[in-house]
């Protein structure tokens, strides 16, 4: 039993030095997202609290703390408070199998693309669920608006998965980012990367798509009823999936931790920052259309997932199988 | 062993009970999100026996698709106050077709799982190696190899009741504008604006 206790307690610690970096950069990636915003519109975006206002997202989560939980009397109690729980829990949950180096993960399962896709897609839950424990109108129809759109954007990311998967043939990301290693996948499957990158958009509920929240027309979407900390906890996790689109993308795209070329200088720079400047770079690139792009409309968003995406991956998945296998360069796997 | 034999009881309490729960509890929605949990602790189940690939496949397709279009029917539909007729004491009409259903299942699950103990060569396959493969693998070499046919028949199958869906439920809709990407596009000033002579008194009709 002791045994058990001692590995328990090792797991635990993994656990919170893996989940304390990731708050942090949470915090400090809601910093950079404003200040690239307002940089864009020729503002100073927040400059204030700490050297380059880099501790305002800290003041903003003590508001956070501070402020009064208001549950509306109409609303489902047990499922209004639930929703930002689950949001939160299955965003941070999702990186147990983020790999920062080639030892650094924390639980290397074998079906490590396949939990990440799962775990994403159960995402909507979140949302939904406070869209509908609100008991009112805004709040639902955000729900609604955003469970179409995540499920229907996440038929044309599986196929993208699969895209490399076939090059891969393992679902380990390890084995993923190892097999990366003469060339990123980035260059021969680069239209699928920017499909890749146009869905985690959608599936994160960012600018353009960020229907569910259109604060034009639905006061904030799902969260207009949350107040204080839960209303943080929604924000944390919004912030936390994204971090983890980024992840994915250079993961399955971009080489995971590994360098632009394996030369001397290069190959010095340690593996996790790698990782962490590509993830930076993907999320500099979702900053800058949060700031430049306008919001879609909502047949627009589904005719561009269901009538563009969805054939165009399905055609680029049957190119890619022809050429693997005409060329014969599917992956050999020894058992 | 025992931390396993821990979590097996756990996970598989969790799914009898939301199962139960499904069934008997009275505002739809949380049927729904009791049928969630059950999946998700299948799913669990699953992955501790060692077949992932089944429990992820379960994960995504299942609590991932189907149960959020459940969730979004019953919403839509505004079905959570129906109240279930077990509890008021009307006679439910469902029982009868139910309890058929669920007898022809525990028949078949009889059948498969008896034949399966008993006449061990009877599910075997011809590719299929118990060996330290991982699931996912055992998998793609039995599915692509055996069963081919039945698998891309199911395929076919599934692609057929998506199109007869589509179908039931298309309509031609009459004068609705739609949007064309191609003319927006392709319009230029030279052809998009048009300088017209007015004459008094008489107007001109700008509509087309």
């Amino acid at each position: 039993m002791i045994e058990y206790l001692q590995i328990l307690g090792q797991e635990v610690y993994k656990i919170i030095f893996l989940l304390i970096p990731i708050l942090v950069s949470v915090a400090m990636i809601v910093w950079l997202d404003r200040r690239v915003w307002g940089l864009v519109q020729k503002r100073r975006g927040p400059n204030v609290v700490g050297p380059f206002g880099l501790f305002q997202t800290l003041a903003d989560a003590l508001k956070y703390i501070f402020k009064e939980i208001i549950i509306p009397a109409s609303a489902n109690k047990v499922v209004f408070i639930l929703a930002p729980i689950v949001t939160m829990t299955l965003a941070l949950v999702a990186w147990a199998v983020i790999p920062m180096s080639e030892n650094l993960v924390l639980s290397d399962i074998n079906v490590g693309i396949l939990y990440l896709f799962a775990v994403s897609s159960l995402g909507v839950y979140g949302i939904i669920m406070g869209g509908w424990a609100s008991n009112s109108k805004y709040p639902f129809l955000g729900a609604i608006r955003s469970a179409a759109q995540m499920v229907s954007y996440e038929v044309s990311i599986g196929i993208i998965i699969i895209n490399v998967l076939l090059c891969v043939g393992s679902l380990n990301l390890k084995d993923i980012v190892i097999a990366q290693k003469e060339m990123w996948y980035v260059i021969p499957l680069f239209p699928m990367f920017v499909i890749f990158f146009i869905s985690a958009l959608a599936e994160t509920n960012r600018p353009p798509f960020d229907l569910p929240e259109a604060e034009a027309e639905l006061v904030a979407g799902y969260q207009t009823e949350y107040s204080g900390m839960m209303y943080a906890m929604f924000w944390l996790g919004e912030y936390a999936n994204i971090l983890l689109m980024c992840a994915m993308g250079s993961i399955l795209f971009l080489g995971g931790w590994l360098p632009i070329m394996d030369i001397y200088p290069l190959n010095l720079i340690p593996a996790p920052v790698w990782m962490i400047s590509k993830i930076l770079f993907l999320f500099l690139l979702f900053a800058l259309i949060k700031a430049i792009v306008p919001r879609y409309r909502y047949d627009q968003l589904m005719r561009l997932g269901w009538k563009v995406f969805l054939p165009f991956s399905l055609l680029y998945l049957i190119l890619t199988s022809s050429f693997l296998f005409y060329f014969d360069k599917l992956p050999k796997v020894d058992f | 062993m025992i931390v396993h034999t821990i979590f097996f009881y756990f996970f598989s309490v969790i799914a009898i009970f939301s199962s139960l729960m499904v069934i008997t509890s009275r505002s739809t929605i949380n049927s729904v999100f009791f049928l969630i949990l059950d999946f998700i602790s299948v799913g669990c189940l699953f992955i501790m026996v060692g077949a992932e690939f089944l429990g992820m496949i379960l994960l995504i397709v299942y609590v991932g698709a189907v149960a959020v279009l459940f969730l979004f029917v019953v919403m839509m539909l505004n079905v959570a106050e129906q109240k279930q007729s077990w509890f008021i004491g009307r006679k439910s009409t469902h029982i009868p077709t139910g309890l058929i259903v669920s007898v022809l299942i525990l028949l078949e699950l009889l059948v498969v799982v008896g034949g399966w103990k008993y006449k061990q060569d009877l599910m075997s396959s011809s590719t299929l190696v118990m060996s330290n493969i991982s699931n996912t693998h055992q998998l793609g070499l039995v599915m692509y190899t055996d069963y081919i046919l039945y698998f891309q028949l199911a395929g076919v199958v599934l692609l057929l009741a998506m199109i007869g869906a589509i179908l039931l439920t298309f309509r031609e809709r009459v004068g609705v504008k739609k949007q064309s990407y191609l003319n927006q596009i392709s319009r230029n000033p030279a052809n998009a604006v048009e300088l017209k002579e007015v004459e008094s008194f008489k107007g001109v009709k700008i509509d087309d």
